[in-house]
């Protein structure tokens, strides 16, 4: 209640005209918030609808026409539990990897005496610019044998040179004291690293595992080329056939009679799937939102 | 005296003579094999090794004889691309997707950003926040499922208008649905970096200019606009840079038969004419073709940049 009235008073004091824009201001930002949530909450409840009527006559409020078929077929379908199951261990393993790769290489490029700085600097910078591209990549993972193995999407990707500018970046903001009080007290470059260094670093670190978790669960394309076996396949792949292509796991539909209820059932479990496999990463969205700042301070490194 | 001041004095007494060299690597082995060692290696193996299999793009590749043994076919396999008629269409697709894509999305975080600076409640500004940011947090995957369940030609905007149009199949369609679906998506996350520019704007200028009389409009042009325009050319600098990279997964999510008119860009073109009909050396011409361009595009507008900083420096 404080909280409306201080905002109230604010806003009265400003000039008439200033009143005028900042509330256009604010209708701006209330329709854009709007064009956010309505198509998701119209997702949610259209998820509960009957598939023919859903198709007929849209949404209904008639809780009668209401069922949780979809959400059965979707929950007891073995494929989409393999998806949830892939992607938790490759998006977990592919996270520990390139957080520790990269605050590893980060560290001795963060120090100004490092000799071979501005060699490793060139090496990594050149791979940001210029790759071999799509079919000699490929050619690679085939030689190394690692077609159809996890390691085909997490080694690859793992050392990103972004994350390493960050991390560098952070390093160096940490004041110099720490590591002059550290050499005098007998540590060692890893003693300095693991005990002083890296507890003062958790906020970046925190969000380059955010980022590497939500990239990697997210993503679909290397999973696409390099996996092929359907025990393998990550959620993203998984949704990709139900999603894109229509194509719904037989045992999901398989007992319908006519192709035109086939179809229609495949609507629907589209949109049990959408809700069912956006469930995880919402419910970890207000943890990651206390590093929002932090990712502030990573987009400020990349202005 | 501590070890990095020792170090540093040991660079500026020795030069680069190799003998200081090797006594600092023996003295800080644990840098370079316990550090930096990982990442090295990760970037040469997959990196270097695919740069060089680039040559793979002039020649007739074939599987059994490895790089080195296939036929060399020097620059035919760019001359067929550039002179197929297919070619100018790739092209353009690839363009128009992303130089409109800059149009409409580019202004849009900054202007999200104007706005929720304006928010005169904390606490709602950060409600607003919270819903600005959580499409970023959707995968390609189910934001082009939502797109084609909304668009479908039973789907809610359909119905909405009274329509049966099937949008998903409108080459016309295509790049708005991909254009817009990204705003969605990507504007509120994009305004972060802005949002953090204008709070360092500040807060005395602004409070004179208040005190001057000025209106809204008056304090963003002289107060708030100045302490984000570095930010703002930074950031269209690096988007005009990276226009040729346009992302494979969302056009590829969002093609259908009857769209690829429009939707064909390059990154699937690469995919499909290499690993889905196996024309190794062509698909890696017709990638390196683009790689080439965004590297010319990169290099240039690096240029630029050391241009105007110079100029920054006149002043």
């Amino acid at each position: 209640m404080a909280e409306t009235k201080k905002k109230k008073s604010d806003f009265q004091r400003l000039p008439v005209e200033d009143k005028v824009m900042t509330s256009i201001g604010y209708i701006i930002l209330g329709v854009f918030c709007l064009a956010i949530i309505l198509p998701m909450i119209y997702i949610v409840l259209a998820s509960f609808v009957d598939p023919v009527t859903l198709q007929n006559q849209g949404l209904t409020f008639d809780f009668s026409k209401w069922t949780l078929t979809a959400y059965k077929r979707v929950l007891s379908n073995g494929q989409i539990w393999v998806g949830f199951r892939n992607a938790l261990i490759y998006s977990v393993l592919f996270t520990i990897l390139s957080v520790v790769v990269t605050l590893l290489a980060a560290y001795p490029m963060s120090r100004d005496d490092f000799k071979g700085k501005g060699f490793f600097n060139l090496i990594f910078m050149i791979t940001m610019f210029f790759g071999g591209g799509l079919i000699p990549t490929y050619l690679l993972i085939s030689r190394l044998h690692m077609l159809d193995t996890m390691w085909a999407i997490l080694l690859p990707g793992c050392f990103g040179v972004y994350n390493m500018i960050i991390a560098r970046t952070y390093y160096q903001g940490i004041p110099k004291d720490l590591q002059e009080a550290a050499e005098i007290d007998g540590a060692n470059e890893m003693v300095y690293f693991f005990r002083v260094l890296l507890p003062v670093c958790t906020p970046i670190i925190a969000t380059i595992a955010m980022w590497n978790f939500v990239g990697m669960w997210n993503s679909y394309f290397d999973a696409m080329i390099y996996l092929n076996s359907a025990s393998k396949q990550p959620l993203q792949l998984v949704l990709r056939s139900i999603l894109i292509q229509s194509q719904p796991e037989p045992g999901m539909v398989a007992d319908t009679q006519s192709t035109a209820q086939r179809a229609q059932l495949a609507e629907l479990l589209k949109y049990a799937t959408i809700i069912i496999s956006s469930l995880p990463l919402l419910a970890m969205y207000p943890f990651f939102q206390r590093y929002f700042d932090s990712g502030i301070m990573a987009g400020a490194v990349k202005g | 005296m501590s070890d990095a001041t020792s170090g540093g004095a040991a660079v500026k007494r020795g030069g680069g003579t190799l003998q200081s060299t090797l006594l600092y690597v023996r003295q800080h082995w644990q840098l370079y094999v316990l550090f930096m060692m990982p990442a090295f290696v990760l970037t040469i193996i997959f990196r270097y090794i695919p740069m060089g299999g680039v040559l793979i793009a002039f020649e007739e590749y074939n599987p059994f004889r490895g790089v080195f043994g296939s036929e060399w076919v020097g620059f035919a396999h760019f001359q067929r691309f550039l002179s197929s008629p297919d070619f100018m269409r790739y092209l353009t697709n690839t363009l128009k997707l992303s130089v409109y894509g800059l149009l409409w999305g580019f202004p849009a975080p900054i202007i999200l950003a104007f706005l929720l600076n304006r928010v005169l409640s904390t606490s709602l500004k950060q409600k607003i926040q919270l819903v600005l940011y959580l499409p970023n947090f959707i995968s390609v995957i189910v934001l082009c499922g939502i797109v084609r369940i909304l668009l479908s030609p039973t789907g809610l905007i359909n119905m909405l208008l009274g329509t049966s149009w099937n949008f998903m199949t409108m080459p016309a369609a295509f790049r708005t649905i991909y254009i817009a679906s990204g705003i969605w998506q990507g504007a509120g996350w994009g305004s972060i970096i802005y949002t953090a520019a204008l709070s360092n704007a500040s807060q005395d200028l602004k409070e004179a200019a208040v005190i001057d009389g000025a209106n809204i409009l008056q304090q963003i042009k002289a107060v708030e606009w100045p302490a984000i325009r570095d930010t703002v050319l930074i950031q269209f600098i690096m988007s005009v840079g990276n226009i040729m990279s346009v992302g494979f997964e969302k056009a590829y999510a969002l093609q259908t038969d009857l769209n690829l008119a429009s939707s064909e860009i390059i990154a699937t073109y690469v995919y499909k004419v290499g690993l889905l009909d196996g024309n190794y050396g062509f698909s890696t011409a017709v990638g390196l073709f683009n790689t080439v361009i965004n590297v010319i595009l990169l290099i240039a507008m690096n240029e630029v940049v050391k241009k105007m900083n110079d100029g920054k420096g006149m002043y």
